[in-house]
């Protein structure tokens, strides 16, 4: 497995690149998801929901050429591409849970075998909130899970059953970390892809749900620079 | 005409304490910063507020927080300021943890005279917790009573002497919903215009819900 941190970032928001398709309206979290716009294949250009209530949201502007009231969901400055709209949060959330939003890719605490996913809160110790997680996890048309695969402390975070708050009862569609792409499929977690130099054992090793094996089994489709 | 114009160092007198405030702004864009300074400046205290956020510690409702005037907060998100998860967590302060697209259809249906609204946001979760299911054409949903405030303070981009409204892009947020679901509005602008110098097609808030103005800073 791959261990240096820019490297395994870049794994991650390549592989999840490859999920979006040409002209699809993405909701990207914070962190590591916010870099796959970086990746997209060339062709593939995506409409960027965000919750403070903007679709068509560009990367960072040039020094200078901030603006007070154009910024990111988690507050930083942010480019507004041609034939972005601005509009209040009903509507953005309008777009979000009525199903308007073709992905959403978000980070985890913990995902277990159903497919249930934890990343708002850890009780007692980190709270920082759903934010606008739960709606994007019940109401965006696919659920994508982008996340380191183990905890910090090196323990797992694909476990059986999550102990922490889940953020919805709908099941996430897919996990992409730097050592494998899990599919939830009715039948549990199906593992389709190793990451680049991750064997079968260690991606068994840091996951403590069961995985079935898929029969097509094969190593991620990216070039790493 | 009644006059809608407020001076800024009139503006406190209008809060009291242990008011239920509803505060405009995502991460402090599109909150009336100058409306929070007098608010800390007169030390109103015991005061709710619903928000989407408590903001950074020293920004927009973060203010109001580092000063200890809030007795309890609803809100969807408070990640980006250590202080309001140490006072959740100390239990110093209560705060409530909303879903942010909920608290959105929360506010607009307490401002659009509905009794609540029906999500399938929260199904399962501790968002659940004392709250009462429905079936609606065999889909479950939770129900999410309105919310209401005393007195809603808003930020827009500019206002006419009625109080008609334009707001500059993610400044909007959650002004335009608060504007309607509070018994007082106060709403601070960069920019004052006579009557009629706000084009029908662009007005975002009507006049109607809006009972003060005060001119901020043009920034």
């Amino acid at each position: 497995m791959i261990t240096d941190k820019v490297k395994v970032r870049e794994i991650i928001a390549k592989r999840v690149a490859l999920e979006l398709h040409d002209g699809d309206i993405v909701n990207l979290g914070i962190g590591i998801p916010t870099l796959v716009g970086n990746y997209l294949p060339q062709g593939v250009h995506i409409f960027l929901q965000s919750e403070n209530g903007v679709l068509g949201m560009g990367g960072a502007p040039k020094l200078g050429h901030e603006n007070k009231d154009m910024n990111n969901a988690g507050g930083m400055p942010a480019a507004f591409l041609p034939g972005a709209a601005a509009f209040d949060s009903a509507t953005s959330f309008g777009l979000i849970r009525g199903g308007h939003v073709a992905a959403t890719v978000l980070g985890a605490l913990q995902v277990d075998e159903k497919g249930h996913l934890a990343n708002w809160m850890i009780p007692g110790k980190l709270i920082p909130g759903m934010g606008g997680a739960m709606d994007l996890v019940t109401g965006a048309k696919k659920v994508i899970v982008s996340m380191t695969h183990l905890q910090k402390d090196g323990s797992a975070k694909i476990i059986p059953e999550c102990t922490l708050p889940l953020t919805s009862i709908r099941k996430i569609d897919l996990i992409v970390t730097e050592a494998a792409v899990i599919e939830v499929t009715d039948n549990g977690l199906l593992l389709k892809e190793l990451g680049p130099d991750t064997t079968l054992e260690e991606v068994i090793q840091a996951t403590s749900a069961k995985l079935t094996l898929s029969d097509d089994l094969k190593p991620m489709p990216i070039q790493m620079s | 005409m009644i006059d809608k114009l407020l001076k800024r160092e009139d503006f406190a007198e209008k809060i009291f304490d242990g008011a239920v405030l509803m505060i405009g702004g995502f991460l402090g864009d599109g909150t009336p910063e100058l409306l929070i300074d007098e608010i800390v400046k007169a030390g109103k205290k015991n005061l709710t507020v619903i928000a989407n956020d408590t903001a950074f510690p020293g920004k927009g409702i973060g203010k109001l927080i580092s000063a200890g005037l809030v007795k309890k907060a609803i809100v969807s998100h408070i990640g980006t300021n250590p202080e309001t998860q140490k006072m959740m967590i100390d239990s110093t302060m209560e705060v409530e943890l909303v879903p942010q697209g909920t608290l959105a259809e929360k506010v607009r249906a307490g401002g659009f005279g509905l009794g609540g609204i029906l999500t399938p946001t929260g199904l399962g979760t501790v968002v659940e917790d004392d709250k009462q299911r429905c079936v609606v054409d065999g889909k479950e949903y939770l129900i999410e009573p309105a919310i209401k405030a005393d007195i809603a303070l808003l930020k827009a981009k500019k206002a006419d002497e009625l109080g008609n409204l334009t707001y500059n892009l993610t400044a909007q947020n959650f002004n335009p919903l608060m504007a309607f679901a509070a018994q007082m509005t106060v709403v601070e602008v960069e920019e004052l215009v006579p009557r009629g110098g706000i084009s029908p097609n662009d007005v975002r808030t009507p006049h109607a819900v809006i009972d003060y103005i005060v001119k901020g800073d043009c920034q």
